[in-house]
């Protein structure tokens, strides 16, 4: 039962690649501009923050009950009080991708050897220009891991959208196996899980890109 | 346009007899949740629980053993790693949905998909701790006579403790919050009362506030609960 399950949505996907198709970038739409925002949101604050060693438990405790918070809540949260649309759910991932953001961000740059710190302000580069040219490249694996965290879960949770009344995604094939049938929920379920692993493989191309840029060239 | 749901009266049912506060559903209403701790939050929160420990203790057992292979078995580390992290990128819902057919509207549902995100979580961490000792430690270890088992038990296994440790209390966390989406198939634990009232016409927001709030809370009391216990476990590390 469950290998023909399997064959079954394997059959799915070619069968009904329009359709899937359609959903998934209704699905990469919503989840990339949510991830956009909260990058536009969270990096900086992030890095600031770090740079200044400054609200730890800011840092840690958003990352602790963003962890801790129930997204189909939150999602009905906003859903109560901004009724059904994209705008609304994409709030919603904002706030749950904010935090595996800042977090890494802070404790990257936070974490930078202050030595070297201390070398660059003694060159005479200023604040700004010890955060752009030397705390975010040394930090910069973690910030891109952080990221990569939040691009997964943002994209696994905004298939949740569908159950929420805010159609157009992925979510939509998941929530309605009368429709779509068991094999169908997989084949959908498949293409979010490859939605995700694309995202995280180019995410870590270009922590690798970015880590043999900055090695010491011999 | 609050105005013109209050004149015709808001379709809310099943809330017992509607105080002023329910009938124009505000935000949090206490006098609900008094009424209905007993008979929804209370059982629905000890659901819950009961949900997490089982995921988070056979979660653990699985994760422990498939570590301790890996560790044994340097090889096998990079393809039960990409295996988990396939397992992570499923999206819950569709797991729940898939599992019905198979094991039926029964815990065993929820817990599957559950332990499955747990091992994400737990078995990159305990193979870390574990293989995260300096050479030096093994060495002598291995100076002052000790078998390869007595090694394992009295030296690497202490000293993975902080970071087992940290992905136990992750995962708990992260089920505490999955576990609410399978509510949406399987009417138990605190997403029952989540999914009750988003499914009211306009929402029943007293209800979704107390369920969620409910389950941050147990997500953060758990959290303090494990680092306490951390703490407990290694006494050393607060010689300092």
């Amino acid at each position: 039962m469950v290998a023909s399950l399997f064959v079954d949505s394997l059959r799915f996907i070619p069968d009904n690649a329009g359709l899937l198709l359609h959903k998934a970038a209704g699905l990469a739409v919503l989840a990339f501009t949510a991830l956009g925002i909260a990058l536009l949101i969270a990096l900086p604050l992030g890095l600031w923050l770090g740079h200044r060693h400054r609200g730890l438990f800011f840092a840690l405790g958003t990352s602790s009950i963003g962890r801790a918070m129930p997204s189909i809540a939150l999602i009905g949260v906003f859903i109560a009080l901004l009724g059904v649309g994209f705008w609304n759910t994409a709030v919603a991932l904002v706030i749950l991708a904010v935090p595996p953001i800042l977090t890494n961000a802070y404790v990257a740059v936070d974490g930078v050897d202050r030595d070297v710190v201390e070398a660059a302000r003694g060159m005479g580069l200023t604040e700004r220009q010890i955060l752009a040219q030397v705390e975010l490249p040394l930090g910069l694996p973690l910030v891109l891991t952080g990221i990569r965290i939040a691009a997964v879960f943002v994209i696994a949770t905004a298939t949740l959208a569908g159950i929420a009344g805010q159609p157009g995604g992925l979510g939509d094939i998941i929530v309605n196996p009368a429709t779509y049938g068991e094999s169908g929920v997989l084949a959908a379920a498949f293409c979010v899980a490859a939605i995700a692993l694309l995202t995280a493989f180019v995410l870590s191309l270009a922590q690798r890109a970015v880590s043999r840029r900055l090695a010491p060239r011999a | 346009m609050s105005g013109v749901r209050t004149a015709s009266g808001p379709v809310i049912p099943n809330f017992g007899q509607g105080t002023a506060c329910l009938r124009h559903n505000h935000w949090f209403c206490p006098s609900w949740v008094q009424q209905h701790w007993s008979d929804t939050l209370q059982p629905a929160l000890i659901q819950h629980i009961y949900l997490v420990l089982i995921t988070v203790s056979i979660g653990f057992a699985i994760s422990f053993a498939l570590a301790l292979v890996a560790f044994r078995f340097r090889w096998l580390g990079p393809p039960l790693g990409a295996f988990s992290d396939f397992v992570y990128c499923l999206p819950s819902i569709a797991l729940f949905t898939i599992l019905v057919p198979i094991t039926g509207i029964t815990v065993t549902t929820i817990v599957i998909p559950l332990i499955a995100y747990s091992l994400f979580v737990l078995y990159p961490n305990i193979l870390a701790g574990l293989r995260g000792l300096p050479p030096e430690v093994l060495e002598s270890a291995r100076g002052m006579g000790l078998t390869r088992l007595q090694t394992f038990r009295r030296v690497e296994l202490p000293l993975a403790v902080p970071a087992i440790m940290a992905g136990v209390r992750v995962a708990t966390v992260a089920s505490i919050a999955i576990a609410t989406i399978a509510a949406d198939l399987i009417h138990y634990g605190l997403g029952a009362p989540i999914f009750d009232a988003l499914d009211q016409p306009d929402i029943f927001r007293t209800e979704l506030l107390a369920a969620g709030a409910l389950a941050i809370l147990l997500a953060l009391t758990a959290d303090v609960l494990l680092a306490l216990l951390q703490r407990a476990l290694t006494p050393w590390s607060r010689v300092s």
